[in-house]
């Protein structure tokens, strides 16, 4: 380990087996309470149905062996309670522990969604008051809290455009997608039953408005733009761009997923933006817990209010709260139950603590990701140079002529004691570097990451086999994926290795 | 603002070294006219105190003090507070989806043993981690079975949980799937003729839950061979995966569709829970969502790695099996950290209690006159039964004495008005189950 890493050094883990390869036959970790009733015998209540032995290969170890295995296993992961971890588009946020507390409350996490409403009036409210909290920071009239996540919200709000677009007598067939846009977006249109157009953003890394102009026929149901875009900059003709889409009776849907530099500065509702969805695990700090659960909810103008999920949470005359099941013009439910409540509760306590005083979140947030980009310019090179606001996207053109490429970089900011930013994100930009710091990072954590990227950038000058191999501080090297799709092994079987 | 790590001082010296005069000239790009001036009508700050204290005054008015006797894809389970502990460590909490596998083993090594419980407890060979609920992954499943047959027809079980059938019915609106509902026999199985003259070799898939909406077991072998003999896919799902403890598994479905919830995780007003997939390997490539496989390093050391992604979104877009990006790892997690715990004989043993409270219920309540079983097909543990009396009055009275009654089918299936579907885990006591049966003769017995 070289002497100029600040950041981390070298320790020691454990190794662990699979739990499979831990198992003896009779040991056990947990213990119910005696039976209280007379046992039923399950040859007999479940007949030809019965599974005579228990489940084959299952695991048998004790609690003090099921606690250090999960134990040891997670020393192996990196995380934000570590340290920055910098993946662009991702907002990777301090996720504050009293949401954690507050969403295990009895009373919160017991409750069952299929619960007479008169008990269910404290759950109802916490979704209430989040809708308004997220009405107010989008500028929207109407919104559904179901979507699990921000795939599922891009499909709600597709669906809901064709659904009124169908109220309008036709659903049109295509959704123009720029080509800066997450790959949700393109698989979402699909499941929509709608065709994609995938359109060239211009050498600014911005959507063309005039050939927009051009590309929205009758036949184009809506415009998906993620702004501020995967590049980090806003869309300076947004409203253009609105106006465009209206003009033609096409509406414009908005990927929510960098709202971190908007929230309390801007609301898309007011710059044109007709239906968005909220990733509530980005910019509400919801933990990512290694890749879910989340929440996308759908924030909407009032002429899509009418085609909402069931159920739809109403407020009776006399102020109780219900969730209202017909809906005759509704797009129908999109997942079973309320939505992801407990991620729901984590949102709102988030929300709670802030207050109005979110604004300095979003502000610190562009800070963080302008000071990175002042020290690391003209180090990386930067191939859009428009503002940044929350992330910042250089490309590894500078290094490459050394023959270290985005991934390598990433690699090697893992033995300085970072996670990587995003590699290869978005696909405008060949070799992409993309770079989120988020709020959560003070000036210190920062500067250790300008100092870590600035010596990469050197040993990729001076020593770029160093960087090519890396990391070399981990447990393990780099994978051989190719062989791992080729020949799947995908579930532990006895005997093997 | 104790969530952000920056003084005054501190802000001042990065925006000198960054050039700007102030915060404002790094939102420039936003146009002036859409940049808010005034503050956001927003409730807070409240400090961490007021924050509980917000969340416990709504807590209070929830049902904390009253038995259930709920269901329907949604059960109260024993959980160990190992779980819990293990699932709010930092490194499992506060980390991305292992894109980075390097310092991602953790998780991904978590989500190979996840994958590896499920295949063991549906009898399949490989599973995805994970799917955003039961309902979603029973879709996906559909959908998946569209792909492999290029068909269009799906013949759903009418017992199949209501709100799943709608989470289908709005995805296959768009996808051009034709979605027909087979109707359940007297025993609250599947009718299997209906099946087998509803069935043609237009027919993707066969879609039952098992135990079904009504509590009933599936004849899963037999509804195989029906959908096997036309070319279609048998789909399967469970919404109660402890009784996957004691019930032989749906080995024979082409694809399982399962609900964790009842694997360690809390009610939670109805979520955050884990979808499963699970099917046979030749139909992998088909597959939605995240797939953990076991690779090796230069020096030949294991590890576990993301993989099959040209499956997903990120790099198929438009062509991708599925549009799921985030899905419900921790809560993969937590199901993962619970079966290591329960073990074979835990998980054994809890489904057998299951089974003998629910059924000592059952026994006790068709003693109460005018209560009958609505069906005779074996159950784990939720049962039908029929009042003599409107199920929503029974329960507004059984409120007033502590019980959450069972739900009341009738809003689901109008051919079903005055049936309630009672379920009842190992959380039940035997006391509960004696009181809440006197309490029902009671209600009955009032004109």
């Amino acid at each position: 380990m070289s002497d100029k890493i600040t950041k981390a050094s070298r320790h020691v883990s454990q190794n662990e087996g699979l739990i499979f390869e831990k198992s003896s036959p009779g040991k056990r970790a947990f213990d119910l309470p005696p039976l209280d009733v007379p046992a039923a015998d399950p040859a007999e209540a479940l007949g030809a149905n019965h599974r005579s032995e228990g489940v084959a290969g299952f695991p048998e170890v004790s609690e003090i062996e099921a606690l250090r295995h999960f134990t040891r296993l997670s020393t192996w992961n990196y995380a934000i309670d570590l340290g920055m971890y910098p993946l662009g588009s991702c907002t990777m946020k301090y996720n504050p522990r009293v949401n954690e507390f507050v969403a295990r409350l009895d009373g919160i996490a017991t409750e069952h969604p299929l619960q007479p409403e008169v008990l269910s009036q404290g759950c109802l409210k916490i979704m209430r008051l989040l809708e308004k909290c997220l009405l107010a920071i989008t500028g929207m009239d109407a919104l559904t809290l179901q979507p699990a996540a921000g795939a599922q919200g891009e499909l709600t709000g597709l669906l809901l455009i064709r659904a009124y677009l169908e109220s309008q007598g036709d659903a049109r067939k295509k959704v123009l997608i720029p080509d800066s846009a997450h790959g949700t977006n393109p698989a979402t249109a699909v499941i929509a039953g709608y065709q994609v157009e995938n359109i060239k953003s211009d050498s600014h890394g911005q959507i063309d408005a005039e050939k927009l102009r051009e590309l929205v026929t009758e036949d184009v149901a809506a415009l998906m733009i993620t702004n501020p875009s995967t590049l980090g900059i806003f869309e300076q003709r947004i409203s253009d761009i609105a106006a465009i889409l209206h003009a033609k009776g096409a509406l414009l849907y908005m990927d929510g997923a960098n709202m971190n530099a908007l929230a309390g500065v801007a609301r898309p509702g007011d710059f044109g933006v007709d239906v968005m969805h909220l990733n509530l695990h980005k910019t509400f700090s919801t933990p990512h817990g290694g890749g879910g659960p989340g929440a996308g909810p759908v924030t909407m103008k009032k002429i899509l209010e009418p085609f909402r999920p069931v159920p739809v949470l109403v407020e009776k005359a006399g102020g109780e709260l219900t969730l209202e099941q017909d809906r005759p013009h509704s797009i129908g439910r999109v997942k079973a139950f309320s939505g992801n409540f407990g991620v729901l509760v984590r949102a709102l306590a988030y929300i709670l603590a802030y207050g109005p005083g979110i604004r300095q979140a979003t502000e610190d947030a562009v800070l963080n990701a302008n000071y990175i980009r002042k020290h690391l310019e003209g180090v990386f090179a930067l191939p859009y140079s428009l503002p940044s606001m929350h992330e910042v996207v250089f490309s590894d053109a500078i290094q490459k002529q050394n023959g270290v490429n985005t991934m390598d970089i990433a690699k090697r900011l893992i033995d300085y004691g970072f996670h990587p930013y995003t590699t290869a994100f978005p696909l405008i930009v060949p070799g992409a570097l993309m770079i989120e710091p988020t709020e959560s990072e003070s000036k210190e954590e920062c500067d250790l990451f300008i100092e870590a990227m600035r010596a990469i950038a050197a040993e990729a000058a001076s020593d770029p086999d160093i960087v090519k191999h890396a990391p070399h501080t981990t447990r393990i090297g780099r994978l051989d994926e190719v062989t791992a799709a080729r020949k799947p092994i995908l579930r532990w079987s006895q005997g093997r290795k | 603002m104790r969530y952000l790590p920056k003084s005054p001082a501190e802000r001042d010296q990065m925006l000198a070294a960054i050039g700007a005069q102030s915060i404002d000239d790094l939102f420039s790009s936003i146009p002036e006219r859409f940049r808010l001036r005034e503050s956001l009508n927003l409730p807070g700050p409240y400090s961490e105190a007021e924050v509980i204290q917000y969340f416990q005054e709504r807590a209070k008015e929830g049902s904390v003090g009253y038995t259930s006797f709920l269901g329907a894809g949604v059960y109260n389970h024993l959980r160990s507070v190992v779980t819990d502990t293990i699932i709010q460590r930092g490194e499992f909490l506060t980390s991305y989806t292992p894109y980075q596998a390097e310092i991602s083993q953790g998780t991904l090594q978590a989500i190979f043993e996840f994958q590896t419980l499920m295949c063991q407890l549906t009898g399949q060979e490989v599973a995805n981690a994970s799917m955003w609920d039961g309902s979603t992954a029973t879709t996906e499943a559909v959908l998946m079975a569209e792909r492999i047959t290029r068909r269009r027809r799906v013949l759903v079980a009418r017992s199949l949980h209501p709100e799943y059938r709608d989470v289908l019915r709005t995805y296959a609106k768009n996808s051009g799937l034709h979605v027909e509902e087979v109707p359940f026999g007297a025993d609250g199985t599947l009718e299997q003729k209906a099946l087998e003259s509803a069935i043609r070799d237009d027919v993707a898939a066969v879609v039952v839950q098992s135990p079904n909406f009504f509590g009933v077991i599936e004849q899963v072998p037999a509804l195989a061979n029906i959908g096997h003999s036309s070319g279609a896919l048998l789909v399967v799902a469970v919404t109660e995966g402890v009784s996957l403890g004691l019930v032989r598994p749906p080995a024979e479905a082409d694809i399982v569709a399962l609900e964790g919830q009842s694997f360690g995780l809390a009610p939670s007003y109805g979520g955050p829970f884990v979808g499963v997939i699970s099917t046979h390997e030749k139909f992998v490539r088909q597959m939605p969502g995240r797939l953990a496989g076991q690779a090796a390093d230069s020096h030949g050391r294991r590890g576990f790695v993301l993989t099959l992604a040209a499956r997903e979104q990120h790099i198929r877009r438009e062509k991708a099996t599925s549009n799921i990006c985030t899905n419900q790892a921790l809560c993969a997690l937590a199901a993962t950290v619970h079966l290591a715990l329960l073990g074979k004989e835990g998980l054994r043993e809890m489904a057998a209690q299951n089974l003998s409270k629910a059924h000592f219920a059952m026994n006790a309540l068709v003693k109460v006159p005018g209560v009958r079983r609505a069906f005779e097909g074996a159950f784990f543990n939720e049962f039908t039964i029929v009042l003599p009396r409107s199920v929503e009055t029974v329960n507004q009275q059984l409120l007033h004495e502590k019980f959450v009654g069972p739900l009341s089918l009738g809003s689901f299936y109008p051919e079903l008005t005055d049936h309630a579907l009672v379920c009842v885990t190992e959380t039940t006591t035997r006391t509960e189950i004696e009181r809440f049966v006197s309490a029902l003769g009671r209600s009955l017995g009032r004109n």
